[in-house]
């Protein structure tokens, strides 16, 4: 495959985070901001492997890892704080 | 190339699975089945898109140039990532909004609402 095939799926991707973020302006409550970013995070990650695979840079893969677990860290302590627990 | 086919159809797979979650966002009521939308789609429309990576540079790979087995090997790492993360943060997610008082859309009667440990 050519490194231009996959600009279209990055387009696409895009286009989807852009779709979800929508949600996470006007949606009513904090657990709908909440889910409506962690799956932000998700298209984020893969979004970045692709772009790794179009201009053949590994070093967006390892900064899609340690997006990753950053994000991961993030929604668990963002939901502990949504439940009202003390830190 | 039968390769390059079969990563076309993976990406055709993903981006449709991550257009349907990205829409299911949208039209679901409320907290929990925009959670089951959201996370369950996105996860599997990620991981055929990881696939095809995975796939095309480990066909780079198999064709001699060896600097492409980083890729391939760290993308299986990002995809390792990405799966225990998911589901854990949506179990964490799911928690928190019944614990903060968030009701399902028509819900008549919560189970969960009596007990201690929930």
């Amino acid at each position: 495959m050519n490194e231009f095939d996959w600009l279209p799926a990055i387009i696409a991707m895009v286009v989807c985070i852009i779709i979800i973020m929508v949600r996470v302006f006007m949606g009513p409550g904090a657990p709908t901001r909440l889910v409506a970013f962690d799956t932000v995070n998700t298209l984020v990650v893969t979004s970045l492997v692709i772009v790794a695979m179009m201009f053949k840079h590994v070093i967006f893969v390892d900064v899609a890892i340690v997006y990753a677990l950053l994000s991961f860290t993030m929604t668990l302590y963002v939901a502990k704080y949504i439940q009202g627990d003390k830190f | 190339m039968a390769l390059n086919t079969v990563s076309y159809v993976f990406i055709g797979i993903g981006l449709f699975f991550n257009f349907v979650g990205a829409f299911g966002l949208h039209r679901f009521p409320d907290v929990y089945t925009r959670l089951h939308a959201a996370t369950k789609c996105t996860t599997f429309g990620s991981i055929f898109l990881i696939l095809a990576v995975i796939m095309q540079s480990a066909g780079i790979w198999a064709q001699g140039e060896t600097s492409q087995s980083i890729m391939c090997i760290h993308s299986v790492l990002a995809l390792v990532a990405l799966l225990v993360t998911n589901a854990t943060g949506a179990h964490a997610m799911a928690r928190a909004a019944h614990r903060s008082g968030e009701k399902p859309a028509r819900a008549v009667v919560d189970d969960l609402e009596k007990k201690e440990n929930d």
